[in-house]
């Protein structure tokens, strides 16, 4: 079974969003959460890192965070889904464990 | 005499409490009518995002507050062109921020300019106190 793993931090401010990609199983999902959505908008100079993970793994943010940075749904990089609060937890047992990359 | 102080901003807001922290110091300060700047750099010139929504997260909207800061004589935020650029962001990406110019018949200006990194290095340098949030 996969893992999910959750990554609360801007990839400009820490190495959580790199360092997680780095350590992918085939089928394991990441979900972007709190500044770690900032991960997810299209044109950024990590943008590159997260579409060579999404080779690997879906890769998921969540909307309301993204919302309240302002980041539009159109300016995310295609191909990550956008799930609300309930897909979070759909995400979670949807998956043999859960790994924080704080 | 007052002072040239300078508020460097480098975090997104809402994932930790630097933004808004730094958003109570700043009005604090101008309450004492001393020459404030505001710098947003690296993830900080998410702060000034257009169209915060911050219904879904929960938390307080305080994008709003940036709009005010005329009314308190901060008149000057600098946002670094390559902190934007890096994020695949543009100043058309940021709210609007105005201030009324009291020697030009209280015409509305932009509060808001884009410096380039070696023009913030030399703004920082011109400050009596820097603050880092």
């Amino acid at each position: 079974m996969s893992t999910l793993h959750t990554v609360n931090k801007s990839p400009f401010e820490r190495n959580a969003l790199c360092s997680c990609f780095s350590h992918l199983s085939a089928g394991d999902a990441v979900l972007m959460i709190e500044d770690g959505v900032i991960g997810a908008r299209k044109g950024a100079t990590t943008a590159a890192m997260v579409q060579a993970a999404m080779q690997k793994g879906k890769v998921y943010a969540l909307a309301s965070d993204l919302a309240a940075r302002g980041i539009k749904a159109q300016d995310v990089i295609d191909g990550i889904q956008l799930v609300d609060y309930g897909g979070f937890v759909d995400l979670v047992t949807q998956h043999a464990r859960t790994v924080a990359w704080l | 005499m007052a002072k040239k102080f300078l508020y460097i901003n480098r975090k997104a807001p809402y994932g930790t409490i630097y933004a808004l922290e730094s958003l109570e110091v700043v009005l604090i300060s101008a309450a004492f009518e001393q020459d404030v700047s505001l710098a947003f750099i690296d993830d900080g010139v998410f702060q000034l995002m257009a169209g915060q929504d911050t219904a879904g997260a929960g938390m307080k909207n305080f994008s709003r507050t940036y709009k005010a800061l005329g009314d308190f004589e901060v008149k000057k935020l600098y946002v670094e062109r390559e902190s934007l650029e890096e994020r695949g962001l543009t100043l058309d990406d940021l709210q609007a921020i105005t201030y009324e110019d009291e020697n030009e018949d209280y015409a509305e200006k932009p509060a808001i300019q884009l410096v380039s990194r070696s023009e913030m290095a030399g703004i920082v340098a011109g400050q009596d106190v820097v603050l880092s949030f």
